[in-house]
């Protein structure tokens, strides 16, 4: 598995996408850092930019990637080599990369910074939405038989996530307003890994108490340590699922 | 060595592979051949794994392989089209096809050597012609040394010089005890390298004859006006 992983790094690091992503959340976080006196406005600033980009490269750069490395699986599957032993290789591999992209381009910066919790906060939801993303792109990508397809659910998962899931949420809150509704946020929220990330950067930042009696409601069940794991071992599973799945459907795949 | 029982696949609603019956032994060149898209491809495919079939087995040494993945270091297969990184140079397919394969014995390359590849190691595999392809191809194939040898149209796209040096091979690994599986089009090849000739049509084996008995029945000495006259009584029949 691992071999397969080190060919797979060996092939990313030379991708010039994966630089230039680097190079880009590199330069908004330390423009950011620039422009803002305050370091924690510089954060909220981020982590809206982060919530957005990170997932989209994210899941499109690992399901290009699984489509352009098809002629290897093909090649690696006619080996005496489990199934699962390459699409974990591959997945192991996309997922340091990426993570590796995500630490240098934005972890160093807060470092530098604003090496408080909450930018270890940021960094760390940061990094678990990357490997949840591409958990998501390898599903698409074995669920789909060619690129443009794989690409496309890719496009639709993101843009679920990102937009329509949070309408989805304000049409039901309005719906229901009659109705208390501030409990049944906390297992909504963990429908969404996006969401999940930015309510434990915006508990940090102790502006909760601009979001009324649920926000209040958050501060007391993420703000604790026990909510930092709560938050990690639902993302734990956001990643394992999907992954899962892509295994179970990868290995019934004819190629 | 192998034995195909009762083997289907459908791709959505096109029946490709209708229920085939089909041993290859020790020591014996089969050649699977057919009209295109009657299933060759999907037979090999399934033996390897890469397509998983409907229903019916395949045995390896008579242990079904549905589900396995070890089985696969007893064969070598050169697939028709060859496909591979396009960033890697030769040299480093080759060393990493070795790194990959821990279970592999002193590696073969006599065939690697007999088209002279190490000299083209520094080659992109981007910038390769498509015999140049299927040169690294067959050397893979042959490369661990496999019990058995799986080759889906090896000589198509190879020069006559490249192409006798396979059949050189070929018949080499079958002096060897080698169980070959060729699929070919090009029938004065198939009369010179195979014992036997599996026809395949619309996902059925039409007929399993060896060439003797081709030649016998048919009362031709050319391989390809025997298949067509056999073609032909199938038929009628």
């Amino acid at each position: 598995m691992l071999k397969v992983t080190k060919y797979v790094i060996y092939d990313i690091v030379r991708n010039r996408v994966l630089i230039a992503y680097t190079l880009f959340l590199l330069l908004i976080a330390t423009s950011l850092f620039n422009m803002e006196e305050d370091p924690s406005k510089a954060i909220i600033s981020l982590m809206s930019i982060v919530m957005i980009m990170v997932p989209l490269i994210s899941i499109v750069f690992a399901t290009t990637y699984f489509f352009n490395s098809y002629e290897f699986i093909e090649l690696l599957v006619a080996q005496p080599l489990k199934r699962s032993t390459i699409l974990l290789g591959e997945y192991i591999g996309v997922a340091l990369s990426l993570s590796f992209a995500f630490l240098a381009g934005i972890g160093i910066p807060i470092l530098l910074f604003d090496a408080t919790a909450t930018g270890f906060v940021l960094i760390l939801s940061g990094t678990l939405l990357t490997l949840v993303f591409i958990s998501l792109a390898f599903l698409s990508s074995v669920i789909t038989r060619d690129k443009a397809k794989g690409i496309g659910t890719s496009l639709m998962l993101w843009f679920y996530f990102s937009i329509i899931y949070d309408a989805l949420i304000l049409m039901l809150l309005f719906t229901f307003s009659d109705y208390p509704l501030e409990q049944a946020m906390i297992p909504i929220a963990s429908l969404n890994p996006i969401d999940l990330g930015r309510i434990v950067i915006m508990l940090k930042l102790d502006i909760s108490a601009l979001m009324g009696y649920t926000g209040a409601l958050f501060k007391n069940f993420f703000g604790n340590a026990m909510g930092i794991f709560y938050t990690c071992g639902i993302m734990f599973i956001w990643i394992i699922v999907p992954l899962l799945c892509s295994i179970k459907v990868f290995n019934g795949k004819n190629l | 060595m192998i034995e195909v029982k009762a083997l289907t696949k459908n791709f959505g609603k096109l029946r490709v592979l209708k229920g085939v019956n089909i041993s290859f032994h020790k020591g014996e060149v089969v050649s699977v051949i057919g009209p295109n898209g009657s299933g060759k491809t999907t037979l090999i495919k399934s033996i390897l794994g890469m397509v998983i079939p409907d229903s019916g087995e395949i045995l390896l040494d008579g242990k079904s392989i549905n589900g396995q993945w070890k089985y696969r270091s007893k064969i070598g297969y050169m697939p028709q089209i060859g496909r591979y990184p396009d960033n890697m140079k030769i040299g480093q397919v080759f060393s990493m096809m070795r790194d990959l394969r821990t279970d592999a014995t002193a590696p073969d390359e006599s065939v690697l050597n007999s088209y002279k590849l190490p000299s083209l190691f520094d080659k992109t595999m981007r910038t390769l012609s498509g015999g140049t392809r299927q040169k690294v191809s067959a050397a893979l194939a042959f490369l661990f040394n496999p019990d058995i040898l799986i080759l889906d149209e090896p000589t198509a796209g190879l020069d006559p010089l490249a192409s006798e040096i396979l059949k050189q091979h070929i018949l080499e690994a079958k002096s060897q005890g080698k169980c070959i599986l060729i699929t070919s089009h090009i029938m004065s090849e198939v009369d010179e390298l195979a014992d036997r000739i599996v026809y395949m049509m619309d996902g059925e084996v039409a007929f399993d004859k060896t060439i003797k008995q081709i030649k016998e029945e048919t009362g031709e000495e050319r391989l390809g006006r025997a298949i067509a006259n056999l073609m032909k009584t199938e038929h009628h029949a």
